[in-house]
Order: C-alpha cells, then sequence, then structure tokens
C-alpha cells in the first residue's frame, strides 16, 4: 500500500475539502503549488539544508537506558524531536511551508497555535525570512503557555488572542480561517498539524517524515533490525504521522498513537477522539472528515486535556483511516499519568518532555514492561518541557505532591506504573 | 414546481427582485424564531433563510457566531428547527423557507432523513456553507430525488471553471457571496458582486441573489439592480441581539425591517 490520499484529499473515506467555496481557488493554488515542489529536488535540498543548518537537524536517537532498565521490559529509544531548533516537532513543517509560501510569493502569514509549539515555529521562520506573521491562539491557551507567548512576541509576531468556544486550539484555527477567508489574495495560512482540508493533511505529514525517516535509518543502523513498535502522541496527529508514515509498510512494526484522556470518559473531560464509549464519531470539522468529538445534534463537544497542544476535538484524516484499517492502534493516557511520566523521565534519564510527549511516555510505563528486553520500542519525545514547567509546578504545589527527594518519587512513580 | 422557483417566476413577472432575510433558528428562542419567520413573510421577504446553529461557524463573523452561542445556550436540534417550519406552515404562510447550515449537523441528522423530514415539514431548499460541489454530489442526488433545492455557494475567487461546476449542482438559485470574507454588516458595497454575477450569468439561468455585507436600503437597491434578490442576514440578526429576549422583540424587528426594506419592497408586497 502506498498511504497516499486520492486526488481530492481522501484517505478511504476521511479527508476532503469541506470549506466555504472562497477558500476553494486558494486551496486549489497551494495544492498546484506543493506538487509542483514535492517531486522537485532543489526545493527538497533546499528544504533538508535549513533543517540541518537552521534546525540542527537530524536529531538523535537515544537509548533510554536507566528508564528501560527501570521498567524491566522492552528497550526504549526516544526520538529527540525536543532538541530541535524551538523545542519542538513543530520546526519541520513550518520550514517545509515557509519556504512554499515564499515560492508562491506571499509575504503575510497566519497560523494558530495550541501548546504554543507551532505558534513559536512559524514566528521563527517568519523572522529568519523577514515575512509578516499574525498566530491567533485561544485565550485559555495563552494562559498556560505565558513563555511561548512571549517567544512568539519577542520574535516579532503579533499573538491574537481567541475568546470564542473552549478558548483553545480548535477556536484558534476557526479565527485562522476567518482571517484567511478575509485576506486570501495577501496571505498564506501556516497551519501546524495534519489537519484541516487537503492538501494541509498530506503536505504536514509529508514534511514531518523527515522524524520516521531518520528514525529507521538510526534504528537499522545500531542494531541492524527495525525495531519492534512505535508510540507517540496523537493530537492533530503531525509528530505520530511523521513518525509512522515511513514505517507503514513495515508489517512487523506495531504502531500506537496516545490521545489525550484528560480526567474522565465524559464528553468535556477528555480529548480522545477514538474513543467510542467517550463521544467520538465520524463528521466534518474545519475542512475535513474524520473522527470528532460532538453531541447527538452534530454540535462540537468541548474538550479537556492537561496538554494544550492535545485538547482539540478532532484528529488528522490519516490517522482515522490508520485506524480504520487496523494498522494503528490508538491508546489513551489520563491527566494525572501524563503528570507523572513528566516527572518520571525527567528523573531517570535527564529530560524533561513537553506535557504531550508525557502522555507517549505515560502509555510506555504500562506497555514496556509488557514486553521483552530483546523487543524494541521507539517513542516520539515530540517536544522539550520548558514550556509546562511553571504549569506543572503548579499543578503540584496544588496536590501537595512535591516531593523534596526526587529520586525517591521517581521509584515509587514507577512502581505504580 | 417548488416554492422557491414560483416565487422567481413571479417576480421576474414584475421585473422585480427579492428580499432574502436570514436569521438563526433559536435566537434567542424557537418560540420566537416562529413568530419572526411569520412576521418576516408579512413584510415583504421573497424567501426566507433559517440558519441552524453551529458550534464553529468559520464563515460567519462575529454577528453571527454571537447568534449561534445565543442560540446554543439551549439544547437545539436540526429536528426541531423542522418541527417550527412546520408549525410555519400550519399558519398558512407559503413564503418559500431555506434551511442555512455547516455540513457537521445535517450528517449527523442524516442526509436521507434530512431530505425526507424538511420535504414533510415545508422546508424548500437547503444551502450548506461549507459544502463545495466537489463534496456536493451524494446529497444533492438525495435532495434532487424529493424535489429539494440545493442552493450552492458561487464566490469572487472562484474560477470559470468552479462556477461552472457551482452552477450544475444549485437548484433554486445560486447565492453569490459578494465579497471575499466572514458574514457581518459592511458600508460599503463590494464591486466583486456584480462581477461575479455578470460571471455566473454565462453559465445558469437560475436565480442569482448577492449576500454577505448588505445591511442598507441604499445596499439592497444597489444590488436588486443587477441581482435577483439581495440577502440581509447580520443586519437583523443584530438587531434581533440588541433587543434580546424581550417582549418588545417581533415589534422591534418588524419596525426594523420596515425601515430596512427600500420602498419598493414594503409597499405592495404586505400579503
Amino acid at each position: 500500500m502506498n498511504y497516499q490520499p486520492n486526488e481530492r484529499g481522501y484517505w478511504g473515506e476521511f479527508g476532503g475539502r469541506f470549506v466555504p467555496e472562497t477558500l476553494m481557488s486558494p486551496l486549489e493554488e497551494l495544492t498546484s503549488a506543493y506538487f509542483a515542489v514535492r517531486d522537485d529536488a532543489e526545493f527538497q535540498t533546499e528544504f533538508l539544508q535549513l533543517l540541518r543548518d537552521f534546525s540542527g537537524r537530524p536529531t538523535p536517537l537515544f537509548y533510554a537506558k536507566r528508564w528501560s532498565e527501570s521498567l524491566g521490559g522492552a528497550r526504549i529509544y526516544l526520538k529527540r524531536e525536543d532538541l530541535g531548533h524551538t523545542g519542538s516537532h513543530k520546526i519541520n513543517n513550518a520550514v517545509g511551508q515557509i519556504l512554499l509560501a515564499r515560492r508562491m510569493g506571499k509575504k503575510r502569514i497566519i497560523a494558530e497555535t495550541g501548546a504554543g509549539q507551532h505558534g513559536v515555529a512559524t514566528a521563527t521562520v517568519c523572522a529568519l525570512f523577514g515575512l509578516e506573521c499574525v498566530v491567533y491562539m485561544g485565550t485559555e491557551d495563552m494562559r498556560r503557555q505565558e513563555l511561548n507567548v512571549f517567544r512568539m512576541r519577542l520574535m516579532g509576531a503579533e499573538v491574537r488572542g481567541v475568546d470564542s468556544g473552549s478558548r483553545t486550539l480548535k477556536d484558534a484555527i476557526n479565527e485562522a480561517l476567518r482571517d484567511w477567508v478575509t485576506n486570501v489574495d495577501s496571505t498564506y495560512y501556516l497551519l501546524g498539524s495534519a489537519l484541516g482540508p487537503h492538501p494541509y493533511p498530506l503536505m504536514v505529514r509529508d514534511f514531518q517524515s523527515v522524524i520516521g525517516k531518520e528514525s529507521r535509518e538510526q534504528f537499522l543502523e545500531k542494531n541492524g533490525e527495525l525495531p519492534t513498535a512505535l508510540v507517540a502522541c496523537v493530537g492533530g496527529g503531525s509528530n505520530s504521522i511523521g513518525l509512522f508514515h515511513p514505517f507503514l509498510n513495515d508489517e512487523s512494526v506495531r504502531m500506537i498513537g496516545v490521545e489525550a484522556g484528560g480526567k474522565g470518559n465524559n464528553l468535556g473531560e477528555h480529548a480522545a477522539r477514538f474513543n467510542k464509549a467517550g463521544g467520538g464519531k465520524i463528521g466534518v470539522l474545519q475542512g475535513t472528515k474524520s473522527y470528532l468529538l460532538q453531541n447527538d445534534d452534530g454540535q462540537i463537544a468541548l474538550t479537556h486535556s492537561i496538554s494544550a497542544g492535545l485538547d482539540y476535538a478532532s484528529v488528522g484524516p490519516e490517522h482515522a483511516f490508520l485506524q480504520s484499517i487496523g494498522r494503528v492502534e490508538y491508546a489513551m493516557a489520563m491527566d494525572d499519568e501524563a503528570l507523572k511520566a513528566f516527572q518520571i523521565l525527567s528523573q531517570t534519564e535527564g529530560i524533561i518532555p513537553a506535557l504531550e510527549s508525557s502522555h507517549a511516555i505515560a502509555h510506555l510505563l504500562k506497555l514496556a514492561p509488557e514486553m521483552s528486553p530483546s523487543q524494541t520500542i521507539i517513542c516520539n519525545l515530540s517536544g522539550r518541557g520548558d514550556k509546562d514547567v511553571n504549569q506543572v509546578q503548579e499543578m503540584l504545589n496544588n496536590e501537595s505532591q512535591i516531593n523534596k527527594t526526587g529520586k525517591t518519587m521517581a521509584d515509587s512513580g514507577i512502581k505504580m506504573a | 414546481m417548488n416554492r422557491i422557483t414560483k416565487k422567481f417566476t413571479e417576480l421576474k413577472s414584475q421585473s422585480r427582485s427579492g428580499f432574502i432575510p436570514f436569521i438563526v433558528a433559536g435566537d434567542p428562542n424557537l418560540e420566537t424564531t416562529k413568530e419572526l419567520v411569520l412576521l418576516l413573510a408579512e413584510s415583504g421577504a421573497s424567501v426566507i433563510e433559517l440558519g441552524v446553529p453551529f458550534s464553529d461557524p468559520v464563515a460567519d463573523g462575529v454577528t453571527i457566531q454571537a447568534a449561534a452561542e445565543r442560540a446554543l445556550l439551549n439544547p437545539i436540534s436540526v429536528k426541531d428547527i423542522l418541527r417550527m417550519v412546520a408549525e410555519v406552515r400550519a399558519e398558512e404562510c407559503e413564503t418559500p423557507i431555506i434551511v442555512f447550515s455547516y455540513f457537521n449537523p445535517i450528517l449527523q441528522f442524516g442526509l436521507e432523513r434530512f431530505a425526507v423530514e424538511a420535504v414533510k415539514s415545508g422546508v424548500d431548499g437547503i444551502l450548506v456553507t461549507d459544502l463545495v460541489p466537489e463534496e456536493a454530489e451524494e446529497f444533492r442526488t438525495i435532495l434532487t430525488a424529493k424535489s429539494m433545492s440545493l442552493i450552492m455557494l458561487a464566490a469572487p475567487t472562484s474560477s470559470d471553471e468552479r462556477l461552472k461546476k457551482i452552477c450544475e449542482k444549485a437548484s433554486g438559485f445560486v447565492y453569490a457571496v459578494s465579497r471575499a470574507g466572514v458574514t457581518g454588516a459592511r458600508n460599503e458595497t463590494s464591486g466583486d458582486a456584480k462581477t461575479l454575477v455578470e460571471r455566473l450569468r454565462k453559465f445558469t439561468d437560475l436565480p442569482i441573489a448577492v449576500g454577505f455585507g448588505i445591511s442598507t436600503a441604499a445596499q439592497i437597491t444597489e444590488t436588486c439592480k443587477y441581482a435577483d434578490g439581495a440577502v440581509v442576514g447580520s443586519a437583523i440578526v443584530a438587531e434581533i441581539g440588541r433587543l434580546g429576549d424581550s417582549a418588545h422583540l417581533v415589534k422591534g424587528v418588524r419596525e426594523f425591517v420596515r425601515k430596512l426594506l427600500p420602498e419598493e419592497f414594503s409597499a405592495d408586497d404586505l400579503h
């Protein structure tokens, strides 16, 4: 299977273009511009050089020995996207799309952001090329990710707070779409996840596939064989599809996407779209057909996650397809499990993961001990946790969980897992 | 002949264009919406557009976003809205009514079920904001079988090739979006609208209505010089929002529409 969408942007029954007519011509223009560079050697060289020289790729594939041994199961390798410039995988897509926007002659860039990582990546590449940048961000997310708001502004971007709905990622995308529909001629919409109308899910996946291509090569070089499993968190789904995609035809490799289980199974308490008991159903939102958290009347539900980057009511259409054919499994990690994982990785490996990535780490706490040391897992460490430390400190203080002897806490955490 | 076609044929024979008001169903509640529909019909509306409130209205500006939020304070379903239309028809109101919705609420209700129930309730057509011709075929087939019109949007950014596709899928009338952007009142009328209507005439004999940004009598008059209908949405919706859930609401909107409509509309269409 080649796992490519059809010409209308569908993987099976998922994807497509559900947008106001005004956006159709810009989307057609974007699609032909993208397909013109997709197999263009000069563009691809420029893209990879910039990722190398500006962003620091390739990112390392790190064997987390102490943590793996403490879990007593599979050997875990961390793909260190947290070490790339700006601190998350979002820079890969931002670099790719800004090069495309330049080729298209666009001078004004808009973006949405949840956790702020995509906003920071976009502000960064706009500063690099001297382009005007406007980032839409829910005011709830601005509160929890204050540091990223400052970083964007520092680099010259205008951050516009969005006060509608749940004041998170979904609402920021709505506002970015409204801006785009109003300023179609001058503006390039630099969408940050494998979401939205065709060609975004395909294009973002292609740019993020550098994660999986590198991981596959690095792993083969170290071990002479393929990993047993891949694990990554899934919000919109760009870091996970970037890791998974180059492995899809490696049939022996098991793949698990981890959604945000939040604090419970009721609609509004989580962001686990594939959790049918939690209200996930097929629907259309923000330009694409996929799984959605919604009520019986088709109104989109509010969502909750401890991590702003996973707090979204829909999921990229390619994930919906991979789920439907059973190629990728989807699991959940709850808020408190992610919070615990955040601390455990910090204390056993000296790596503070983003709260988003902590959901993948949390799943490994269950999965790795069920596997044998002869088996291996690549986990995408999609971002670093610096942006989250204030929030986590606050939560731990509130719960009086702070333990002055960090080592003991980590050990007890592992036993609890 | 369904009510939409009949109405536009009648207007044409009188060399007139239509006034097409838009309101959000359930704002502030469905009972009031029913009264407002009846009032709009009496006040000279040629076609009434009934918006289905949606949680994520990406094509709408702040006025209609706020109206949708108000409507969604209480649970409201497509079924409730269709039942309200049936009640309007029971009052012997024959003004064409079209449902104006984002796709997801209709998809969850069921496309086939919508067509069946909408016909039964007396709805004449549907416009789906985020359903472009490439995605519309299945729904169009279902609607056509029930003689329900599918009103398609055309935009100034649409290429001729797209306009042709849009006109092929459309029935009832074509809705020309006056400018790139979201819904909402504007003081000036965009020159793009007239150009778009002229371009559309090459591809269709269907009536063409213009909407987005029309909020004054002067704009309605101007638009009706070249289009078959003028849609007024945000201006009326803002008035509903301003008056809120008060006893004066219906009376206030009646007064607002009376002042909004150029004389040639209100004078002789009060039946």
